[in-house]
């Protein structure tokens, strides 16, 4: 099958490549540019294993082809480390909070959680559930990821508060 | 602070050892995104392995043509039966004792049966390319359900024609596998016959799936200069595999390495050995290229591992006050179109002879007859030690209905009939010795945490509004006391293929005084990297985060038989302390030594050796692990290590109290879990964190079991719930919140008392649900209903009782 040229920012990264009109994007990401964070769980858009930020919303990139987001700015979680390689407050908070056990579904859940502070910097937890009920996880029982982003929205505010 | 300065418990916490909450060690790599699964393992010029399955549940394949697949570019092989009979492979041993199709041997015995195996340069070309197989089937007879199977003159197993003896006893017709009895039959039937009261009632236990968010698969890698075969895979039972890949491929077992990586979720859907390995082990061997498979989630949910569908008829005898005479239980079992149960070789029917509960029944009797149907074989343990979910679920729900017989409080029946702590160890009726227990006090704990009776108090007041008019929701309060046995388990009466189910742990101390450790088990997400090194901690007084946990690689890990059936803390976690006093046992004549006294004259300070009577006189385990390596000590060899293999005296029974408080919208059958409290008793408590962690997410589990999942066929044998649109999966929005809490009765021939958790909450959780349910409805007339208790099932129950005016 013919293939198309496709250009994108990943994780502030440029990257470019060829790609048939059908790759998925997750496909792209993993096998392609290695980038194995976001997994496959489903491949139906359901459990939200494969969740990547495109220029500020959550997609699933399991039924997303990579010809969509030509040009686009996405994020994994690979992208949400600090710069000096240290864990990010999401991720930080979710091993605080025991957020994770076998650690599957946690890239996902953790960009998930990551746009819905964004969209939410001060969500209850009526509002968490919610707002991650397209990520599933089958170890935790979800308590200690509420937990854990309830307690990532805290300590962002503070740091925000603090800087301002 | 130097070692001299601070106190012995400040010596003890720095080591975090056990009874910490620490924090998972796994987490820094799974945060980022730097796990390493399967399907991460890229090698060069690696293949992929897709399959052909049957569309239909019970057919003859009539032909295969593969010619328009292997005309698509870059498909590299089309295997089927045909291509592996010459190498003894198109068949397998499952389990069980009984044999599995790898590919379809002239029919398809259930709707997704690997039919070809299509290899080629990348998966999109091998999903094209198995569209292009042509396969013309002839449709037969399908048989759906067990008891219809038993009667119906379809043979589905045409291969076991005329064969009357099975790997478990004599067949009584040709689709039926075995009959497994326990127990006193006649003395059962006699105490049945005398009784104040017998309940009666069928328990379904219905069919469902583990469904891991990673789906199984697998990377078959052959090197043919070194004739070496790598198999990375989902397995929950490395090692186990390894001594199953040898003898059915040939390959001498010191040339195959297997290794299992970073496992996304087991829950028992990955320790059997399915079509998916072998067709890429032969793949590879053909091409000489690395070969991976990966099956998608439709694949996952219809082909491999499918749990419980036991149909249970019981009958429950008891004194007009109450007190439990006897039980009998007769299960069907429906195992698909090969029994590929994953049990223990003794046991086709796993535990379910524990299904006398927590309770003191002086008589019982249990037969399990195993049938061939046309669905998908499996019957694992999906987060339970071998078929103890369905023994729990089974009593729990009998005692409701004695209650319900009997107009009884719940609670109060269960009170009465418990085992006493002063009868431990207890023999049960049906075999088992049940090393520790208070239950008793368990019980009252959690009916007090509750409060119990101001909840019934509540139901009684909601049950007149519901009459009056003034409410549509009813309350049910679903009540469970359970009792697992795990850790299998002692080799004298567990095997799996002739592997005694003994476990093991090796160490290795550094001369700077740090360590490794590896084990025969494999983590899915219970953090063994973590907790194993805390046993090690406090057992040999080194830091465990100076101490790194390897599981997986048969190359480097002594031999075990994996991780399931909440064996790797009873077993392993034995094995891992009975090494570590191994270690300490020559670090104490190393210190003597140093310390120029005999051996018996020093003793053990948390982190130490100290000269008895002088604690000032020591030598630390840092300083002993370097000693071992920088002095020649007379009468001993040089190095700080150990290896143990442990095979545990008996099983362990770990138990819990679970009550669950749900409200039940009786117009729409909507649920909505108000409370949930879980008591469990795991003996000696490693890392409460991780505990309270896998409580939450095992309640989560069996939530989704008793409301709402199962694997659904129609009478076609098509599989209705094929995907996460039907299969269901709790979200974040539908889970509720627990409490968690405790009790401590360590387990008297564990080397640390320790029991297992990982599964109590699944094989409680049931019950409680299942039991609020039918609480709620108690008082209007149910005594029992099949789970899932789905919303519209729910709805029946309300409209079947004649509540919907």
């Amino acid at each position: 099958m013919s293939k198309m040229h496709v250009k994108l920012t990943v994780n502030g990264k440029e990257v470019e490549g060829l790609a048939e009109p059908r790759t998925l994007l997750i496909h792209f990401l993993r096998e392609d540019l290695k980038i194995t964070g976001p997994h496959i769980g489903c491949e139906t858009s359901h459990c939200g294993a494969c969740t990547v930020d495109i220029d500020g919303k959550s997609v699933k990139s399991c039924t997303t082809f990579v010809a969509q987001v030509n040009g686009a700015d996405v994020t994994t979680v690979e992208g949400l480390t600090n710069d000096d390689g240290s864990l990010g407050v999401l991720q930080e908070m979710f091993r605080e909070h025991h957020g994770l056990q076998c650690g599957f579904c946690t890239p996902g859940m953790i960009t998930r959680a990551h746009r819905l502070l964004q969209e939410n910097p001060n969500p209850t937890e009526e509002e968490i559930r919610f707002g991650m009920a397209g990520n599933l996880c089958r170890c935790t029982g979800y308590q200690n990821i509420v937990k854990a982003i309830s307690a990532s929205a805290d300590m962002l505010n503070a740091q925000k508060e603090a800087a301002e | 602070m130097n070692d001299q300065t601070m106190t012995p418990e400040e010596r003890a916490a720095n080591l975090k050892g056990l009874g910490s909450s620490r924090k998972r060690v796994e987490d820094v790599r799974f945060t980022q995104g730097k796990g390493n699964y399967v399907d991460d393992i890229k090698l060069d010029g690696m293949l992929f392995g897709a399959f052909v399955r049957s569309p239909y549940a019970h057919a003859r394949v009539v032909s295969v043509n593969k010619d328009a697949a292997m005309a698509v570019p870059g498909v590299v092989a089309v295997l089927t039966a045909e291509d592996l009979a010459p190498l003894g492979l198109h068949w397998m041993p499952t389990l069980a004792g009984d044999k599995q199709m790898v590919l379809a041997d002239g029919k398809v015995l259930f709707q997704g049966q690997e039919v070809a195996y299509v290899v080629a340069e990348n998966r999109y070309i091998a999903a094209d390319a198995a569209e292009l197989v042509e396969v013309d089937y002839e449709e037969l007879p399908v048989l759906t359900d067990p008891f219809e199977a038993l009667k119906s003159d379809v043979v589905l197993r045409e291969d076991l024609a005329g064969q009357t003896e099975g790997a478990h006893g004599p067949r009584k017709h040709h689709n039926h596998i075995f009959t497994w009895e326990q127990g006193d039959k006649d003395a059962t039937e006699a105490v049945l016959g005398e009784a104040d009261v017998v309940a009666e009632e069928m328990v379904y236990y219905h069919r469902t799936h583990p469904c891991p968010l990673e789906t199984c698969g697998c990377v078959a890698s052959m090197d043919k200069v070194t004739g070496k075969l790598t198999l990375y895979g989902t397995f929950q039972a490395p090692h186990a595999i390894r001594t199953v890949v040898s003898l059915i491929s040939g390959l001498a077992e010191h040339n195959i390495r297997v290794i299992s990586p970073d496992i996304g979720g087991g829950f028992g859907n990955k320790v059997g050995a399915y079509a998916g390995y072998v067709c890429s082990v032969v793949a590879s061997i053909v091409t000489g290229q690395p070969v991976k498979w990966v099956e998608n989630r439709m694949e996952n949910l219809m082909s491999t591992a499918f749990a419980r569908d036991y149909w249970m008829q019981g009958k429950i005898a008891a004194t007009k006050d109450g007190k439990i005479t006897g039980l009998w239980c007769h299960t069907t079992a429906d195992h698909g179109g090969f029994d590929a149960c994953a049990d223990p070789t003794k046991f086709p029917a796993g535990f379910m002879n524990i299904c006398t509960g927590s309770y003191d029944i002086p008589t019982a009797y249990l037969a399990v007859d195993g049938v061939y149907t046309n669905k998908a074989p499996g019957g694992v343990a999906y987060r339970c030690s071998f078929r103890v979910t369905e023994a729990a679920y089974f009593i729990e729900r009998m005692i409701e209905v004695l209650a319900i017989k009997l107009n009884m409080d719940a609670a109060e029946l269960r009170r009465i009939n418990f085992i006493r702590k002063d009868q431990f160890p207890y023999q049960s009726a049906l075999g088992w010795e049940y090393d520790s227990g208070d239950y008793h006090t368990a019980w009252d704990k959690a009916l007090k945490a509750v409060d119990y009776e101001g909840l019934r108090a509540e139901q009684a007041q909601r049950i007149e509004d519901f009459k009056a008019g003034k409410t549509r929701k009813l309350l049910g309060i679903g009540l469970t006391h359970f009792t697992e046995i795990v850790g299998a388990g002692p080799v004298k009466n567990c095997d799996i293929l002739g592997l005694g189910m003994f476990d093991s742990c090796e160490i290795r101390i550094h001369p700077t005084g740090s360590a490794i450790a590896r084990l025969g088990t494999i983590s899915q997400g219970q953090g063994h990297a973590t907790t194993f090194a805390q046993i090690i901690a406090s057992e040999i007084g080194l830091p465990a985060d100076d101490i790194t946990l390897e599981e997986g690689d048969t190359d480097t890990a002594p031999y075990g038989l994996g991780t399931y059936g909440s064996r790797s803390t009873p077993v392993a976690g034995a094995a891992t302390a009975m090494a570590a006093r191994k270690i300490r046992a020559k670090a104490q004549m190393i210190a003597a030594y140093l310390l120029e006294v005999h051996d018996d004259d020093v003793e053990w300070d948390v982190d130490r050796f100290s000269v008895k009577g002088a604690p000032e006189r020591f030598k630390t385990m840092k300083e002993i692990a370097f000693a071992a390596y920088n002095q020649a000590i007379p009468g001993l060899e040089p190095g700080l290590e150990a290896v143990s293999y442990y095979d545990p005296p008996n099983m362990t029974y770990p138990f819990g109290a679970y009550i669950c408080v749900m409200e039940i919208d009786v117009d729409t059958g909507e649920w909505d879990v108000r409370q949930f409290y879980a008591l469990d008793d795991c003996g000696t408590r490693i890392n409460p964190m991780i505990i309270e962690g896998q409580v939450h997410g095992g309640v989560t589990e069996a939530l989704a079991i008793a409301m709402g999942q199962e694997i659904a066929y129609d009478e076609m044998g098509n599989v209705k719930t094929g995907t996460l649109m039907d299969f269901f999966l709790p979200t974040a929005w539908e889970t509720p919140n627990y409490t968690t809490d405790h009790t401590v009765t360590p387990s008297p021939h564990h080397p640390i008392g320790a029991k297992g958790v990982g599964e109590s909450p699944n094989v409680g959780g049931v019950p409680a649900f299942s039991n609020a349910v039918h609480d709620a409805f108690r008082p209007f007339g149910l005594v029992q209903s099949h789970m899932p208790h789905d919303h519209w099932r729910i709805w029946k129950i309300a409209n079947g009782l004649g509540m919907h005016g």
